[in-house]
């Protein structure tokens, strides 16, 4: 009996406390190198879960490096440096004993371009699952199924499964490599500028599917398009030539921010 | 009224519309007169072959052994001894040479070192195929004792071979998109599950595409055979790679340098048996290569 009581009790306790959003991501003084040139400047950012964080700025900023670098992407361009510090829930994420296998398993990343293998749309979704050395048929069936659903295109494919991936339009192709990602249930989700080859349409539909991921996921989202960052962000952080120049909540940043620059790139004075 | 100053003349450009296409149709006479002369070249060929050897084809030719007589010379022997050697020379040319490709491309540090042996890999292909019976003389044959046996032989045409495929297998390698790389990496593939998986399939096409003409011409090499001292007249058949044994080139060849006119027309009869083993041989690897270019 004591013991039932105290549970509930415990269980009270934590629903009146408020929402405590643990931090996913801590940028510390992190410096990065391609050969000698400097990309990523001195960058300080925390990021927390289940909120969506938007990095803006001008082309060659270092927006694309950045995300990049949150899941060692940044690795297999040659000669690259860095220094400095980024946690993935207080692991260093540049330390030999944090394999990038594994980092990569708890971090999604969806890419600019669609990316479908060559290969069944079945097969693409299953991909992430077999090369972790499942086996499980039912669990393979259920995990493709579950997957294209949260992507929102269950409906288009289901009737088409084992057909190839290259048959299907281009924001298709797209949300099927969001299914691709989420199939591994990650923890996070890095999409650099997910819908810049996408029509309109397709690119609405991908911003309601981050909506309804960010319950379940946190979402890091580098985008050129300054109404989408504004719509589907919590956060928004503004890089400018490698720097973070700016970084709070969105509406702070789209309706009073601090930094003139800011200002000047989201009303489109210049980038 | 004032004319708007005018840099481009469009009358002028309309008027040479004519010329650009007759150019066009020009060139596109030259490709067709390069492709017919290169088939009409084949059929004068294939023609001269058959009219000489169709006659001589019959089950006798290729059911019996080597013979002085020529009307009961066969080429069973030299069949057999030419797939035996093929049995060799596939899986050791594929696994050496799609390995090293991978090596080069995916492993290997893109220095000053791997430029130099990827130079030296592109020179050996031009090195003459006598120089490679040599080298399988004296490493297969004298320094591993394999003698003039299946294997010593197919691992020479092996060797000759290998450029032609590491080059073509580079650059069926090298044409994988970067953007699936990425996409197998971005799940937590490791760098073996993302060739395994993204590369070689996507690549497999290719590298049978150089594959097969790599293979044609160690089917139809002779110099290194000569060189390595593989007979000619054989009358049994290998029943292991460590086995000495002949070859349809080797018999050809020891036809066609007969004084007797009845062996010339053997050897044509030979050459049409070649052609055959080397079409059923290529078929299939074109079929596997379809299977995976249409699949996806």
């Amino acid at each position: 009996m004591a013991l039932v009581a105290f549970k509930t009790k415990e269980k009270k306790i934590n629903e009146q406390a408020p929402v405590e959003r643990q931090t996913v991501y801590s940028t510390k003084k992190c410096n990065l190198w391609y050969g000698n040139h400097h990309a990523l400047k001195n960058i300080n950012l925390d990021m927390k879960e289940r909120e969506v964080t938007a990095i803006i700025g001008p082309s060659g900023c270092g927006k694309s490096t950045y995300i990049k670098t949150l899941n060692r992407m940044v690795d297999l361009v040659p000669n690259v440096k860095t220094s400095g510090a980024i946690e993935y829930r207080g692991r260093n994420i540049f330390s030999k004993d944090f394999h990038v296998e594994e980092l990569r398993t708890r971090v999604g990343m969806v890419f600019q371009k669609p990316n479908p293998f060559p290969k069944s749309i079945f097969e693409n979704i299953a991909f992430g699952l077999r090369i972790h050395g499942i086996k499980n048929k039912k669990l393979i069936h259920e995990t493709v199924e579950k997957s294209l659903r949260q992507a929102a295109i269950w409906d288009e494919v289901k009737d088409r499964l084992h057909d190839s991936a290259y048959g299907l339009s281009g924001g298709q192709q797209q949300r099927l490599c969001i299914a691709r990602s989420l199939a591994l249930e990650p923890d996070v989700l890095l999409m650099d500028e997910p819908t810049s080859a996408l029509d309109p349409v397709s690119t609405l539909k991908v911003e309601e599917l981050i909506q309804d991921l960010k319950e379940k996921y946190s979402i890091i989202i580098v985008t050129h398009n300054m109404q989408q960052a504004s719509r589907i962000s919590d956060k928004t952080a503004f890089f400018l030539n490698g720097e973070v120049v700016e970084y709070d909540d969105t509406y702070t940043i789209f309706n009073n921010p601090r930094d003139h620059r800011t200002e000047d790139y989201i009303t489109g004075r210049f980038g | 009224m004032e004319n708007v100053q005018k840099n481009i003349h469009t009358d002028e450009m309309i008027n040479k519309i004519p010329v650009r296409l007759l150019k066009n149709k020009i060139y596109k006479g030259l490709f067709l007169l390069a492709a017919l002369f290169t088939f009409i070249l084949l059929v004068v060929l294939l023609a001269r072959i058959f009219s000489q050897g169709a006659s001589h084809l019959s089950w006798d030719f290729l059911q019996n052994f080597a013979s002085r007589r020529p009307e009961q010379a066969g080429i069973k022997a030299a069949v057999i001894g030419t797939l035996w050697m093929m049995a060799v020379v596939v899986p050791v040319s594929l696994l050496l040479g799609v390995g090293t490709a991978v090596y080069l491309e995916e492993y290997a540090g893109k220095n000053r070192m791997t430029r130099f042996i990827q130079m030296n890999i592109s020179n050996l292909a031009g090195v003459p195929s006598v120089v490679f019976g040599l080298l399988g003389l004296t490493l297969f044959v004298r320094v591993l004792f394999l003698g003039n046996s299946i294997l010593a032989a197919g691992l020479t045409m092996s060797l000759l071979i290998l450029p032609v495929i590491i080059v073509a297998s580079q650059e069926a390698i090298r044409a994988v998109p970067k953007e699936l790389r990425e996409a197998a990496y971005g799940l937590g593939a490791t760098k073996w599950q993302m060739i395994l998986r993204v590369v070689l399939p996507s690549a497999i096409a290719g590298i049978l595409t150089g594959s097969i003409l790599a293979f044609s011409r160690a089917i139809g090499e002779t110099a290194p055979l000569v060189v390595i001292g593989i007979p000619a007249f054989v009358a049994f058949l290998p029943k292991s790679v460590f086995d000495s044994f002949t070859a349809l080139p080797m018999q050809i060849y020891n036809w066609t340098s007969r004084p007797q006119e009845e062996f010339h027309f053997l050897a044509a009869a030979g050459i049409i048996v070649l052609l055959v083993i080397l079409i059923l041989m290529n078929s299939v690897a074109v079929w596997i290569r379809n299977r995976y270019e249409n699949k996806y």
